[in-house]
């Protein structure tokens, strides 16, 4: 199965049952699998007229505790980001998607583009097995924290065919979803707002926002994610995420054939960020390599994980292909374990 | 009840309305609109189904008031929001509550698209041709001549262009299955906005598509006039703008 397939039939099984997009390359294969599937078990996908609209639908359809997501690429998720921002306040549990064109929106995703003190979790998949498991994980999440949940994607692991298994999570120990609106039943009526309390004649609006950064160490605490290696004697430790993560793992494997002490940090987990990983692996470290299709993003956040215990390089760049879609050269494992190896040798100079 | 005729309780607030208190200008006229939206949900026996979806504007002080489940969404994006309430929930009883800045200026595009794929919920339009909350500017239906902030010397069709007409605009989609407009100025006023909102919630009942029902509503506070002046002046400028009629049943 491709990698958005992959995707989209994880999160049928995890009990997604609404969907709206709007036609975007390298995402649109989640919108067409969706239209296929969801009828199948009853749900309902949403072709809609613009990525606002889209995000808007799955709030109404999240909001009545149906997990509902929506997918879009850099662009798309621009437009979505006022509701982004709403939804996460209003602790509505939304997934969204960015199948990324290169690896440009990791400020987009990490960061937010929306208004006021706000959080998403960011989980980056570096394989169709991979992009599955974070998929139901992300439902699972979302309705955990009551927060939002993005899966950041990228135009390989959309369309490489690779073997998936399906695992669903055991989700017994989730809250019901007393938050709801689904209709004032033996219950007086709750409002479910960004903008102050659920029930009726309240207007603390600080009150209700405070909670909602409040849950932002927890979430530190609980979910951060990653994946690491060769690290116990690592001289240079090389950092990338997503798929470019795993041409990264790869060339750490080769360099290490030739008897180079170096290793890997792979954040699965964008936020939280594993800030504590990277730091222990460049406590023992001469050189830090930060590998990422863009102009230096999540370098950012390793210096700040790192603070000065090892010098920080940034190795990757911007890199696309003619169409500006797909993969550059610089997505080429020689190309990546040549820049590793030239930090071996105690060239280059720290970012 | 008291026994004695002279002092039967003949009118009083529903019960939907949790407070007789409400926090806008006086004159102004959305809570008469609200309280006709909630008197027939009570009326209709359907407050345990309602799920309000509301914007941005003065009546967003209404949700806290209001005993229905209420999804509170940005201003202009009610429409999609409850395009997904509904589609999920098909047997929940769904109406919007926007202004005419919320629907017509920056949602247009929801409304226009929402109505034309036949969405199966009741829209209810507060229009007083102003921006009320922001405190006084102009809108996508402030008439011409209409004195605002940003159109401090009247609504003038070579600067400003046309206001646009939504109930005759939507009337003409297919999908929908319901469009009407009244006002709450006058007695009769209210009355008529009440059977008009009754028909509209009966198509959404029925399953005949898309309702929309644009009530025209004082603002004197932001038409510069005093509260007592709101009725005429809706009657005089909104009113011959935007004639009350039913405009497709």
């Amino acid at each position: 199965m491709e990698g958005s397939q992959a995707l989209a039939e994880a999160s049928i099984q995890a009990g997604c049952r609404f969907y709206a997009g709007y036609p975007i390359t390298p995402s649109t294969e989640i919108l067409e699998y969706m239209a296929m599937r969801m009828p199948q078990v009853g749900g309902v996908c949403m072709n809609a007229e613009s990525e606002i609209e889209a995000i808007g639908m799955v709030w109404g359809a999240a909001g009545c505790g149906v997990r509902a997501m929506t997918a879009s690429t850099g662009q798309g998720i621009s437009l979505m980001q006022e509701s982004f921002a709403e939804l996460a306040n209003a602790q509505i549990p939304v997934v969204a998607v960015n199948m990324g064109r290169g690896q440009g929106d990791y400020f987009q995703a990490t960061r937010g583009g929306g208004h006021g003190d706000y959080r998403f979790i960011v989980l980056s998949p570096a394989s169709a097995q991979e992009a599955a498991d974070l998929a139901m994980e992300a439902f699972h999440l979302a309705d955990k924290w009551r927060n939002p949940v993005m899966i950041m994607g990228d135009f390989l692991l959309s369309h490489t065919s690779e073997l998936v298994e399906f695992r669903p999570l055991d989700e017994s120990a989730l809250p019901a979803k007393t938050w709801a609106t689904t209709g004032a039943v033996g219950r007086q009526g709750i409002t479910l707002t960004s903008l102050g309390p659920a029930h009726k004649l309240a207007t603390a609006v600080g009150d209700s926002l405070a909670r909602v950064v409040g849950k932002h160490p927890e979430i530190k605490a609980q979910e951060v994610r990653v994946d690491c290696g060769f690290l116990d004697d690592a001289e240079v430790v090389a950092v990338a995420f997503g798929f470019p993560g795993r041409f990264v793992k790869y060339a750490v494997k080769l360099l290490r054939e030739r008897g180079r002490k170096v290793g890997y940090v792979r954040p699965i987990s964008l936020w939280p960020f594993p800030s504590e990983a990277v730091a222990q692996a460049a406590a023992n470290a001469r050189a830090v390599a930060v590998f990422e299709l863009n102009s230096g993003q999540m370098l950012e956040d390793v210096q700040l994980a790192v603070l000065g215990r090892a010098p920080v390089h940034f190795i990757g760049g911007i890199s696309h292909d003619g169409s500006g879609f797909g993969v550059g050269p610089l997505l080429d494992v020689k190309v990546i374990a040549e820049r590793i190896e030239a930090l071996c040798d105690g060239e280059g100079r720290a970012a | 009840m008291s026994t004695d005729p002279v002092m039967e309780k003949v009118f009083e607030r529903p019960s939907l309305l949790l407070t007789a208190q409400h926090s806008l200008c006086p004159g102004c006229g959305e809570p008469l609109a609200v309280r006709l939206v909630l008197e027939l949900i009570q009326e209709l026996e359907l407050r345990e189904r309602t799920i309000c979806v509301c914007g941005i504007g003065c009546y967003t002080a209404f949700p806290s008031v209001m005993d229905v489940d209420v999804l509170q969404a940005l201003h202009g994006r009610a429409p999609s929001v409850a395009t997904g309430v509904k589609r999920v929930r098909p047997d929940a009883f769904v109406w919007t509550l926007q202004g005419d800045g919320d629907m017509v200026s920056e949602g247009l595009q929801e409304v226009i698209h929402s109505a034309a794929r036949g969405e199966n919920f009741t829209a209810v339009l507060l229009n007083n041709g102003v921006f009320g909350e922001t405190g006084g500017h102009a809108t996508a239906t402030t008439v011409l001549g209409q004195r605002t902030k940003t159109t401090p010397g009247g609504r003038d069709v070579e600067r400003h262009g046309h206001p646009i007409k939504i109930s005759e605009l939507i009337a003409q989609l297919d999908g929908v299955g319901y469009v009407a407009r009244g006002a709450v100025h006058t007695a009769a006023g209210i009355k008529w906005t009440k059977q008009i909102l009754h028909d509209a919630f009966q198509a959404q009942l029925a399953g005949r598509g898309f309702s929309l029902v644009e009530i025209l509503t004082m603002c004197p506070t932001d038409w510069f006039i005093a509260p007592d002046a709101g009725p005429g002046w809706l009657e005089e400028n909104l009113k011959s703008v935007y004639p009350l009629a039913v405009l497709k049943s």
